[in-house]
Order: structure tokens, then C-alpha cells, then sequence
């Protein structure tokens, strides 16, 4: 047996699943997760604000859970699973938050809209109750500039009725 | 920014982490990475080698017993916020994980990180002094341990020895009538505290029988604060005259000036949380 590598490497090499899809691809250690799957991956659905944790404008599924993107390496999330506004689009999941944000108009420039939808999703798969203070509250690490919050609580509070209508009537 | 450049390696096992640590001048374990990455992006920090200790899976491991909870150093603020058994055995940590960031930084934040980076802002480690918990470091030469009023030595600096790792925080949780209190002053909720109050307390009645408050925000490091926690002995509550506690708020904190907040400012915010916690807390005794 090799002994164990003690000094690790700038360049290495990650395998993960992106949008179900299986990645690997050689990368610089340095690098984080927004900046892998805008440049590598070309997922430019995921938008980088500030890049210190604050604007929440990065926001992905990693395992499931959201994250920052840009507090999270890309060589962390090797042997894990990312999901990203563009494959929770296509596969329908959000479809629901998207109806109610287009037709609540809890959009405007757009450039919080896939971090706030990503974070709405979690919200909402919870299944939980929550008053507006807490869907305020939940979505408190993504900034918007434009809306003023209220129409994105509508359209989150919205989908949140109809499915606990449909649970509690199915 | 973007961070400079760095090394990285995943460790396999402990002992796998433990020889690389030893190994290297400048190796710095990231985990959730919450504070340490916003520090790298922001230059703040370039250290040459990242030990990702993320996937080490002894450092996960909670247990409970009859007079303690020991939490593994991984344990991450949402696991705080989502246990039924911190809520009803270590109520404060419930409380004070309600305070860390936002969403996505306690789905990734851990207690081990939060501790080792000592901010002094930070809630949780306020939280394990006032619990009085005990901080297992692991590295080469074995593991030791350090009580958690020992541990914080100043600004971002720990008694964490080179090449030590924080394994797990063992913390006294006696089925008894323990009490817990927290409250914090942000600017906006999930900001860096400006003031802020973990105690933990045995009630008698009305009456507070012994306390533990620990201040973060307006201090530089965790630190017991023993005027206030022998002055508010024997307390009625609720209190309302609070000259005592008021002046011995004055003797345990001397914060400085900083840039939008005056010390007195300072000062004045942790006697009203001192208040609001105080009398809080016949609200928050554990099940």
C-alpha cells in the first residue's frame, strides 16, 4: 500500500452528481461551487452577488439542503449531489413557485430570483405551517432589491395554502 | 474575491487527518467552512493546506447519557435547531442556533467549526461556557480535554493546540429544573451580534438559586461573567430594580468603541438583554 498522501494537491480531480447527471472533471482546489458550475458546467442559472455568504444570490441544493455556493468548494461536494435552479426547472419541481412568483410578481432584474426559488423550495418540501414572519424569516439570507419582500412572501404563503389544501383534502 | 491558492485533501480517516496536520506548518481543517471560506475569499486568511474533515465520520457521532450530552464536533446549527433531544435536554443551544446566519449557513456551519474559530461574536462558543462543556481535541499524541471557560484565550484565539483537532464538546445536562436564557442585538436577525446573552440557571421558585451568564458581541472572547452571575444569586424575578446587576454588567464587560457604536452604546444594550433574558427565564426551563 502507497503511503497515504499527507500534502494534498492545488489541482485535483472531483466526480459528483449535478442536476442527476454524473460530472468529473480536473479542478483548482481554490475554486468554489458557483464558480464550478457557472464556468465548467456552463450553469449559469446560479449567480454569484457577493461572495462572502451574505447575498444568498448563490444558492443551490447540496444533498438537498440549500447552501452557498460560494462558502462551499467545489472539491467538497465530490461524492455528493447538486442540485441547481436549472435541474429543479426542468424536472418540474419548482413549477409551482414559479407559476405563483410570475403571477404574484415576486420577480424584477431576476438576479435573486434562482437563490430565493431554490430557498422557497426547501421551505415549502418542509411541509411545515409557517406564519409570514416565518416564511420572512426563512428567506432572510437572500436579498432582493427590487420587490420590497412582500410579493415574494405572497407567492411562497400561496403555494404553501395550496398544498396544505391538497394534503389536507387528498 | 476570489480566495488565493491552496492545497486540499480529504482525509480517509482521523488518524489519517491527525498525520496531516502534523505533517504541515500551515494546514487549517475546514468543515462546513461558513466562517473560514468567506475569510479565504475575502483574503483575510491564506493558509497553504485545506483539511477537509467534512466526511470523518467519528467526528458526527452525538451520544447521551444520564448527566451529559456529548455532541460531535460536526454536528451542524441546523441539527441544533431540528433535535427533540437538545430541545428538551440543552434548551439554549435550540435557542441560540435560531440566531446563527440564515438557512443555507446552518446547513453547513458546525459546532467544532463555530468553536475553533472563536469569534467572539459567535453564539455557540457563549453558549458552552455558560453550559459549562468540556472541548475534546484530538491529534498524534492522543486526546485531551479543556473546559470551554479555558478554552477561548482572545480574539480568534483557542487553546487548540498545532496539529489538534476538536473532536466533540461534552456538556453536563442534569435532569433537573436547569433554566435556560438567550437573547442577541443584530442590526438584522441572522447579522454578526452587536450585543448578546447566553445564561443558564437553576430556579428556586421565584428566585434565581445560581446562574451562569456568558455576554458575546461586546466582549473579545467567551468568558464567564462572574459579577453578573453572583450578583443576580438569590434574584427575585421578575427583577425591577437592576442597579446591582447593572453595576456588575459594568465591572465584567469593558467593550471598546467601534466604528457606528459607541462602548456606552454597547454597555447599555447588554444591561437591557440582561433584563430580557433575566426575566425570561421562568419561560425557558427545560423539560
Amino acid at each position: 500500500m502507497n503511503a497515504p498522501d499527507l500534502v494534498g494537491q492545488e489541482e485535483i480531480e472531483i466526480v459528483a452528481t449535478v442536476n442527476g447527471r454524473a460530472v468529473k472533471r480536473r479542478i483548482n482546489a481554490r475554486q468554489h461551487l458557483a464558480d464550478f458550475l457557472r464556468h465548467e458546467l456552463e450553469l449559469t442559472g446560479t449567480h454569484l452577488g457577493c461572495e462572502h455568504g451574505v447575498c444568498g444570490a448563490c444558492t443551490v441544493l447540496l444533498d438537498g439542503r440549500t447552501v452557498r455556493s460560494c462558502l462551499t468548494l467545489a472539491a467538497q461536494v465530490s461524492g455528493k449531489r447538486v442540485d441547481t435552479i436549472e435541474g429543479l426547472s426542468d424536472s418540474g419541481k419548482l413549477a409551482d413557485l414559479q407559476k405563483a412568483f410570475i403571477e404574484m410578481n415576486a420577480a424584477q432584474c431576476g438576479f435573486c430570483s434562482s437563490g430565493m426559488l431554490l430557498t422557497a423550495y426547501e421551505l415549502v418540501s418542509a411541509g411545515e405551517a409557517r406564519s409570514r414572519a416565518g416564511i420572512r424569516e426563512f428567506i432572510s439570507g437572500n436579498m432582493c432589491r427590487c420587490t420590497g419582500y412582500h410579493a415574494i412572501v405572497d407567492a411562497i404563503a400561496s403555494v404553501m395554502e395550496k398544498n396544505a389544501g391538497k394534503s389536507r383534502h387528498g | 474575491m476570489k480566495a488565493p491558492n491552496f492545497r486540499y485533501i480529504r482525509p480517509t480517516s482521523l488518524e489519517h487527518a491527525y498525520r496531516i496536520l502534523a505533517e504541515s506548518e500551515d494546514a487549517v481543517p475546514v468543515a462546513g467552512g461558513q466562517s473560514l471560506l468567506a475569510g479565504l475569499n475575502m483574503r483575510l486568511s491564506a493558509p497553504k493546506l485545506l483539511v477537509d474533515i467534512g466526511d470523518l465520520k467519528d467526528l458526527a457521532v452525538s451520544s447521551e447519557s444520564d448527566g451529559e450530552v456529548r455532541l460531535g464536533a460536526l454536528t451542524r446549527h441546523c441539527d441544533l435547531l431540528q433535535s427533540d433531544m437538545i430541545r428538551k435536554r440543552l434548551p439554549l443551544l435550540t435557542q441560540a442556533a435560531s440566531h446563527i446566519g440564515h438557512v443555507a449557513i446552518r446547513n453547513r456551519g458546525t459546532l467544532g467549526g463555530s468553536l475553533a474559530y472563536a469569534d467572539p461574536a459567535a453564539e455557540l462558543p457563549a453558549c458552552s461556557v455558560a453550559l459549562g462543556a468540556t472541548i475534546v481535541l484530538g491529534s498524534l499524541a492522543g486526546t485531551r480535554e479543556v473546559k470551554a471557560e479555558d478554552f477561548f484565550k482572545g480574539l480568534f484565539e483557542t487553546d487548540a493546540r498545532r496539529g489538534e483537532l476538536i473532536l466533540a464538546v461534552k456538556i453536563p445536562a442534569p435532569r433537573m429544573r436547569l433554566s435556560a436564557g438567550f437573547a442577541e442585538l443584530a442590526r438584522r436577525h441572522g447579522d454578526f451580534a452587536l450585543a448578546g446573552l447566553a445564561a443558564v440557571a437553576t430556579l428556586d421558585q421565584d428566585r434565581i438559586a445560581t446562574a451562569r451568564l456568558v455576554y458575546f458581541g461586546c466582549v473579545d472572547r467567551a468568558k464567564l461573567a462572574q459579577s453578573v452571575s453572583a450578583a443576580v444569586a438569590g434574584l427575585r424575578l421578575p427583577a425591577t430594580d437592576c442597579d446591582a446587576i447593572d453595576d456588575a454588567v459594568g465591572r465584567d464587560l469593558a467593550p471598546d468603541d467601534s466604528p457606528g457604536l459607541r462602548a456606552s452604546t454597547k454597555l447599555q444594550m447588554a444591561r437591557v438583554l440582561t433584563r430580557r433574558v433575566l426575566n425570561a427565564l421562568p419561560d425557558g426551563v427545560a423539560a
